[in-house]
């Protein structure tokens, strides 16, 4: 029996180092290309396997894809579900995975009709980086603007816009120029790209030929800017950003205190079950900032002032660490035994507002049921579910025109601001600044279902804005 | 005018306090947040080990989540009756050593009682979604923990991370609920379940280089080793007691590991010289086709197998 011997080359030993995890999503409009942008990275970047190649080979053959020039339709790589294939379009927003030696990325897929809101708000949510897709041809639409409005809107650290289809204008720098402009002056009227917000991008590709996608291109001489790629590859991911701000915050998940009942594998491992006797720690994951052992937390307890105490330990499985940062999931020890409980808040000293049972906020309505005055729901924020009425609906939002329209009800698909009254005090914070404490769910209290996004707004007066003056 | 907010930039700290986590780093905090709330929101969960590797990860996940504490909940197997008795083995080890709570499923049972047939082509891979719903319905599981993941297949690249099941165990891709941020919604009315998938984000490498980089043991069949087997359907078969070779089909010695360790009538093996955890990562790094087409029959069955088990209540 002969085995061969293994000898892995550089480019094996480098794909099993680690990596840095980078989230991003793409937006477009329906024929803008996305598939094929899609199927292009994943392809390019060797994350396509010799099966799944295979049967999308297949396919194209018998859909004569290509027809002289043959080949691969590289759309059909993200083609999903059988009822998508039967009907010819996407249900939901479908997540992908390819790494290159530096970075692992999460691609969330959206789909670009008619539920565009509701896939981009989903699929932004956790994104570090979204793609939008113009065709060339066509520049800045009607669609583009909403997508770049919910962009800014969700704070999404950084946006892409890939002109695609370069190749159909003839490598134009003109035609690049003028909806590279549009972008900008949209991206102006917005606030993208200005104030810290979010930073915006305009890189010319096509996704049929591969130009400025993975590599850069030789037909766009006059573009100097880095490929899509690179770019993924290089813009700090939002854990990174949010990781280096002041303002701890970590919602209390469950309170570990095993009483006695200590994991069998940590004692036989060596661990003093009498040095265990009285353990309690606060388990949860770190949304924003960084906490040292030693650092002066406050206890935000709904209906109670904030108490003050000090980080005497910070444990992960067995390891003792001096410091952490957000994301990093970990259990915090502290110095007073106060009653903490799930629910809670722990954050750093002096950084927090006054919780409260007044929400002011924008809804991103997801649910075929709409939203009326008067409507009673369950709003999730952190790891606490606490009931709300719904008070009055202040506006909807025209995501083209970026305007605030009145209204008292929202729909499907609808971006509005709302005022609600919690039936216990939360520590709200501005989603402008805190894209997690700032973040809740609005749930149906007879089904379940999640009927909105929200993101908390400042209580009006707080700021000096023109938010409230219509 | 604008309608939206432009205010004064976030304040950052000085110096950075931590390097960058590496993605399995994050990818670790993400999955020990998910096995957190869901025991925090939850009344009954249960987590599905088979003894396969992402389950056994699944599993070092909840240990680490609640040390000093012990795992909070039992452990439950849907075993088919053709299992490979290594793998049994070590699952029965694995909840010895973590003192865990086992609940069995069995698949011979059902077919002993008539409530299941054999099917033709042998494989009990599709025969679990009974005794699976029967064991969630009889403890009164409300959520399930499983090592699904996304890469695996086109179904699940649309899963949620947690995922709705109605009476009847169903999944329903045109109905999901939205998943934001890291604010999961678990509620359910009577009769549903949920079906959480901690480790949704995590791709085949991802899951090899945490085996590694924890010291995770797993059963050895996942290791280069010599085991007879005979060729069936372009995969390697091994010989066992549910598993024999037709009369043309020839039986021979190869050096084999297996990626995937389901039923033995449907898993095949894969000529392999990898002995170690190290050896595997690369290995699989180099891969050049995915682990379900290359060592499960039951997803050649058609393009749509997966999604259509799923819709009835698998795994």
């Amino acid at each position: 029996m002969s085995t061969e011997t293994f000898l892995p080359g550089p480019d094996l030993v480098a794909a099993a180092l680690p990596t840095t995890l980078f989230r991003f999503a793409t937006a477009g409009s329906v024929d803008d290309g996305k598939s094929t942008l899609v199927g292009r990275l994943l392809h390019d970047s060797k994350a396509i396997l010799a099966d799944q190649l295979d049967a999308v080979a297949r396919t194209s053959a018998d859909r004569g894809f290509g027809g002289e020039k043959g080949g691969i339709d590289l759309a059909l790589l993200t083609d999903g579900l059988r009822a998508e294939r039967e009907q010819g379009i996407t249900i939901d927003v479908a997540y992908r995975y390819f790494a290159t030696d530096r970075r692992s990325f999460i691609l969330a897929d959206c789909p670009g009709h008619v539920q565009y809101t509701k896939n981009t708000v989903t699929g932004a949510s956790t994104a570090d980086a979204v793609v939008v897709l113009i065709d060339a041809r066509k520049g800045v639409l009607e669609q583009t603007r909403r997508h770049l409005s919910v962009l800014q809107l969700l704070r999404v650290a950084h946006v892409i816009v890939a002109v695609n289809k370069i190749d159909l204008v003839d490598f134009s720098e003109d035609v690049f120029r003028e909806i590279e402009a549009d972008v900008q002056q949209v991206g102006r009227e917005l606030g993208l790209g200005s104030d810290g917000v979010a930073d915006l991008r305009v890189i010319p590709v096509s996704a049929l030929d591969g130009d400025n996608v993975v590599d850069a291109s030789e037909r766009t001489p006059w573009y100097d800017g880095p490929a899509l790629l690179e770019v993924l590859e290089t813009l700090p991911a939002a854990d990174e950003l949010e990781s280096h701000l002041e303002s701890f915050r970590f919602p209390v998940q469950l309170v570990v205190r095993p009483q006695g009942a200590l994991a069998p594998d940590a004692v036989a491992g060596g661990l003093d079950p009498e040095a265990y006797r009285d353990y309690r720690a606060y388990a949860g994951q770190i949304t924003e900032g960084s906490v040292k052992v030693g650092d002066q937390v406050s206890i935000l307890t709904p209906g109670q002032a904030p108490r003050t105490t000090t980080v005497t330990g910070i444990d992960f499985a067995g390891r003792e660490l001096a410091e952490a940062a957000a994301p990093q999931s970990v259990a915090l020890r502290l110095a007073d035994e106060f009653d903490v409980a799930r629910g809670d808040t722990i954050a750093a000293a002096g950084t927090v507002r006054e919780a409260s049972a007044d929400l002011y906020a924008a809804l991103c309505w997801l649910s075929p049921k709409p939203l009326r005055e008067g409507a009673k729901v369950l709003v999730k924020h952190g790891t606490r579910t606490v009931q709300a009425l719904v008070r009055n609906v202040t506006g909807k939002l025209d995501l083209a025109s970026f305007g605030l329209e009145p209204t008292s009800t929202l729909e499907l698909n609808d971006i509005g601001h709302a005022q609600l009254r919690l039936a216990a005090p939360l520590p709200l914070e501005n989603y402008l600044h805190h894209r997690r404490t700032g973040a809740f769910l609005v749930i149906d209290p007879l089904d379940g279902n999640t009927l909105a996004a929200g993101l908390v707004n400042d209580h009006p007066g707080d700021h000096e804005d023109e938010r409230y003056s219509i | 005018m604008s309608t939206f907010l432009t205010e004064e930039p976030t304040q950052v700290t000085d110096a950075p306090v931590s390097t960058r986590l590496s993605s399995l780093d994050t990818l670790e905090s993400e999955a020990i947040h998910i096995i957190r709330e869901v025991v925090a929101e939850f009344e009954k969960p249960a987590l599905l080990f088979s003894g396969g590797k992402d389950s056994v990860v699944m599993l070092h996940l909840a240990t680490k989540a609640f040390w000093p504490g012990k795992v909070p909940f039992p452990v439950l197997h849907v075993d088919t009756g053709h299992n490979f008795p290594e793998v049994i083995d070590f699952r029965d080890r694995t909840v010895e050593r973590l003192g865990l709570k086992l609940v069995v499923g069995s698949v011979q049972e059902f077919i002993d009682s008539g409530e299941l047939a054999e099917r033709a082509d042998g494989t009990r891979n599709p025969l679990q979604t009974v005794p699976l719903l029967d064991a969630i319905q009889r403890n009164k599981f409300d959520a399930v923990f499983g090592g699904g993941r996304r890469d695996e297949d086109k179904a699940r690249a649309k899963e949620r991370i947690l995922s709705l099941r109605d009476e009847f165990g169903q999944w329903d891709p045109r109905n999901q609920r939205p998943e934001l941020w890291n604010l999961y919604n678990g509620r359910h009315t009577v009769g549903q379940h949920v079906r959480a998938f901690p480790i949704s984000n995590w791709t085949e490498l991802d899951v090899w280089r945490y085996i590694e980089r924890e010291n995770i043991e797993l059963p050895g069949l996942y290791y280069a080793h010599d085991r007879e087997v005979f060729a069936r359907d372009g995969m390697w078969r091994a010989v066992g007691e549910v598993s024999q070779p037709r009369e043309h089909e020839e039986v021979i010695t190869k050096t084999v590991r297996y990626r995937t360790v389901g039923d033995m009538s449907c898993t095949g093996a894969v000529e392999s010289a990898a002995a170690t955890v190290r050896d595997v990562v690369i290995e699989v790094a180099a891969s050049t086709i995915t682990e379900r087409g290359a060592t499960r029959a039951d997803d050649r069955i058609s393009e749509a197998a997966m999604e259509d088990r799923k819709k009835d209540g698998y795994f």
